[in-house]
């Protein structure tokens, strides 16, 4: 028995014992999903809303079907591009969607921290599902989920690269913050364009331009995709250059730990970031970490929203 | 920790046990098709011991699985705290079997409508039995066990509690008063 999660805005949300329980709970949750009825009533009587103010069909869906599996109702705002100003508009959505009594809202947005302004603007629990190069912390969790459900090594005892373009990625400050919080060596690679050199304060993160040396003895390597759509000025020579340096490809891999698992969070550019035979390779994780995605999410749910005290 | 009464020590525990043990045979005509289901936490070695004790006057130990009920809880809107949910273990399909369901305390009958409704969604059993140490009355809703280890009349101020080696490191079932402020440590109904 414990209090309920108050809200999943970032990392920062949670601590060691609760991300343990969320993945001892995912466990269950995956077994739920693999019955003749992939459904239970846990979440009757409970509404969850989506608030998806950038694209994003695969994660909503992932989200909403987590709900429903659970028996919530749900509630579907998807708001295709940036047209209205942010401010206003995320305010006066979620006062009328709040008003339809509300429980959580699961809010991905352009701008970073619209999920905190949401926490503040009701009584609901708030999940962020991405908020600009902010932070995304279902990814993250479902991330080291298919690493410790794979068979990878105590996290405590776990070297991970979060390798590419950290710069653009929320994924990655959420992993950082994730592995580092479970005790992991954390190594963040790039070239110097994409590797802001503040992400050397997170504790347990340090920062490496040397991808070889990155490499040396790591438990997991995580290839982020090169996000040119949000790239403001030219940080990259071209893609063959970045990918002649810094691609994940089978001799880099062999540089790691031998048993070293390979995540990407996906979409992937293949044999850009990652060589095309690594991510179908047999210490790809890839089919796991979409595969993880559903339970997890149903995990998170569960714990924002079953007991009353914190509500 | 000594309760107010002991209801049950260790030999009149384990011969409950073995009763409950041949009446499930005796009702089934046989263990053929019989599969024990135990409800987290203590009806898990319940079930257990029921089928040890089937496998010595049987020629097979039924199947055992271990159930968690948290998911089906009719209450988890409105409890305070957040139940710890943990895993279902039936490793076999329980289409067509004949199933007993175990657990250690039958009082308002709430843990065992929701036991029913999470067998339902593994399959469509051929009979549900229900099998508990101990019924202390009070129910909520219209459910009777099967079989029963001991009908005890109690006051809803009380507690019973059953200890089980497997959990608590010693067999016993004692009445004690409810404590003013939580329940106590051990099993407690």
């Amino acid at each position: 028995m414990s209090a309920p999660l108050a809200h999943l805005r970032d990392v920062g949300d949670l601590d060691e014992g609760r991300v343990h329980a969320l993945f001892d709970t995912t466990d269950v949750m995956a077994q739920v999903l693999e019955r003749p009825v992939k459904r239970v009533p846990a979440l009757q009587g409970f509404t969850v809303a989506t608030l998806f103010f950038e694209d994003s069909t695969r994660t909503r869906l992932s989200f909403e079907r987590a709900a429903r599996a659970q028996s919530a109702d749900v509630m579907t705002f998807a708001k295709g591009g940036t047209s209205l100003s942010k401010g206003e508009s995320l305010y006066d959505t979620v006062a009328t969607l709040a008003a339809l009594h509300v429980d959580a809202f699961v809010v991905r947005h352009p701008a970073a921290g619209a999920p905190h302004q949401v926490a503040r603007w009701t009584d609901a629990k708030v999940v962020n599902a991405g908020d600009g190069r902010h932070a995304h912390p279902t990814q993250a969790l479902l991330d080291a989920y298919a690493y410790r459900a794979a068979g990878g090594r105590p996290f405590d005892a776990t070297k991970v690269v979060i390798l590419g373009d950290v710069a653009h990625s929320r994924v990655a400050r959420s992993n950082a913050a994730l592995w580092a919080m479970l005790g992991a060596e954390v190594v963040l690679c790039g070239p110097p364009t994409l590797l802001p050199p503040a992400l050397a304060a997170l504790p347990g993160v340090t920062l490496e331009h040397d991808v070889e040396r990155a490499l040396e003895g790591a438990h997991a390597v995580m290839p982020l995709r090169l996000q040119r759509e949000r790239m403001d000025a030219a940080r990259i020579a071209s893609m063959a250059a970045y990918a002649r340096h810094y691609q994940l490809d089978a001799a880099r891999l062999a540089l790691a730990d031998p048993g070293a698992f390979v995540l990407h969070p996906g979409p992937m550019n293949r044999d850009v970031e990652i060589e095309g035979a690594v991510a179908d390779g047999p210490r790809s994780l890839v089919t796991a970490q979409v595969a993880a995605g559903l339970p997890v999410r149903m995990a998170v749910l569960y714990h924002l929203l079953v007991g009353k005290e914190a509500a | 920790m000594s309760g107010k009464a002991t209801l049950l020590d260790a030999r009149e525990l384990d011969r409950a046990l073995t009763r409950i043990a041949h009446e499930i045979v005796e009702r089934a005509k046989g263990a053929d098709d019989l599969a024990l289901v135990g409800i987290h936490t203590r009806g898990v070695p319940i079930a257990e011991r029921l089928a040890d004790a089937i496998a010595r006057f049987e020629p097979a130990r039924p199947k055992v699985g271990h159930l968690d009920i948290t998911l089906y809880r009719d209450d988890l809107t409105e409890i305070a705290l957040q139940p710890v949910v943990k895993r279902t273990d039936v490793p076999f399909d329980v289409a067509g079997l004949r199933l007993v369901v175990c657990d250690d305390v039958l009082y308002t009958g709430r843990t065992a409508r929701a036991a029913l409704d999470a067998l339902v969604d593994l399959g469509r059993p051929a009979v549900i039995q229900y099998a508990v140490l101990v019924d202390r009355g009070h129910r909520e809703l219209p459910i009777r066990a099967d079989y029963v280890g001991k009908n005890v009349p109690t006051r809803r101020d009380e507690v019973v509690k059953v200890r089980l080696e497997e959990t608590d490191g010693v067999d016993e079932v004692v009445l004690d008063e409810r404590p003013a402020d939580a329940a106590g440590a051990g099993g407690t109904a």
